[in-house]
C-alpha cells in the first residue's frame, strides 16, 4: 500500500472525450495554489499518455496514477 | 514568449472543423498561444448561426455522414464550436478571417461568429506563422 495522499481538490472528467480532460485538468489546476494536489479520474483511452504529457509541459509533477477497471485516476501536484 | 501553433483552416465540413477544433484545444491545453487562419468553406462554417445547422462531411466520406453525426451525439461529444470556446477559456486563441475570401463573399466581420477576432490578409498570417512550432492546414 501507498502512503495516503493529502487531496486538496477532487475533478471528474469521466465519460469526456478528448482533448475535454486535458481541457478540465487545465482549468482546474488554475484555481489551485502552487504546491496543492489535484486529483483527476478519466476514462478516455488517450488520458493514459496525455495528462502526464500535460503535467510534464507545464511543469507540474504526477505524483500517482491508479488504474482501476477503465478508470484511471492521476494526482498532481501543481509547480511550485 | 509562449510557443505558437498556426492552422489555416481551408474546410467548412463538420468531421475536420472538428480535427482543427480539437488540435487548437490540446496545444492551448498545453500551454501554446493559437492562431487560425479561416479561408474559403472555413468561414462559411463561421458565419453567424451556421454552425448549429452545419451537417456537411467531406464529400468522399458522405456515406458515413449519418453515422457520424449520431455517434457524436450520442456519446455527447462537445461541438467544435464548444471545443474553440474551450480553448478560447483557458489559452490565447486568435482568430483571423482573411480578407480576400471575406469580400469574394460580401461579408463583413459582423457577419460572422464573435470568436473571430479580425480580417486579415495572408501577409499577417504568413508574419505570425513564420514563428510558429506547428504549422497546418485543414
Amino acid at each position: 500500500m501507498s502512503p495516503a495522499l493529502h487531496v486538496d481538490q477532487v475533478v471528474d472528467a469521466k465519460g469526456q472525450m478528448c482533448p475535454m480532460p486535458v481541457l478540465t485538468l487545465a482549468k482546474a489546476m488554475k484555481t489551485l495554489a502552487p504546491g496543492q494536489v489535484l486529483a483527476i479520474s478519466a476514462t478516455d483511452q488517450g488520458a493514459k499518455k496525455d495528462i502526464p504529457a500535460w503535467a510534464e509541459k507545464a511543469g507540474n509533477v504526477l505524483l500517482r496514477t491508479v488504474e482501476e477497471g477503465n478508470v484511471l485516476t492521476f494526482y498532481l501536484r501543481k509547480a511550485a | 514568449m509562449a510557443e505558437r501553433m498556426s492552422l489555416v483552416l481551408f474546410s467548412g465540413t463538420v468531421d475536420k472543423l472538428m480535427a482543427a477544433s480539437i488540435l487548437a484545444t490540446g496545444a492551448a491545453a498545453m500551454g501554446m498561444e493559437v492562431d487560425v487562419f479561416l479561408t474559403t468553406w472555413g468561414i462559411e462554417a463561421f458565419r453567424k448561426d451556421a454552425y448549429k445547422t452545419n451537417r456537411r462531411v467531406s464529400s468522399d466520406y458522405a456515406d458515413y455522414a449519418p453515422v457520424m453525426l449520431e455517434a457524436m451525439a450520442a456519446k455527447k461529444a462537445p461541438s467544435w464550436m464548444e471545443n474553440l470556446l474551450g480553448a478560447r477559456d483557458i489559452g490565447a486563441v486568435h482568430i483571423a478571417a482573411c480578407s480576400m475570401t471575406m469580400e469574394l463573399f460580401n461579408l463583413k466581420l459582423d457577419d460572422l461568429e464573435s470568436i473571430v477576432d479580425e480580417v486579415t490578409g495572408v501577409a499577417t498570417f504568413i508574419e505570425r506563422a513564420r514563428e510558429s512550432k506547428i504549422t497546418l492546414f485543414i
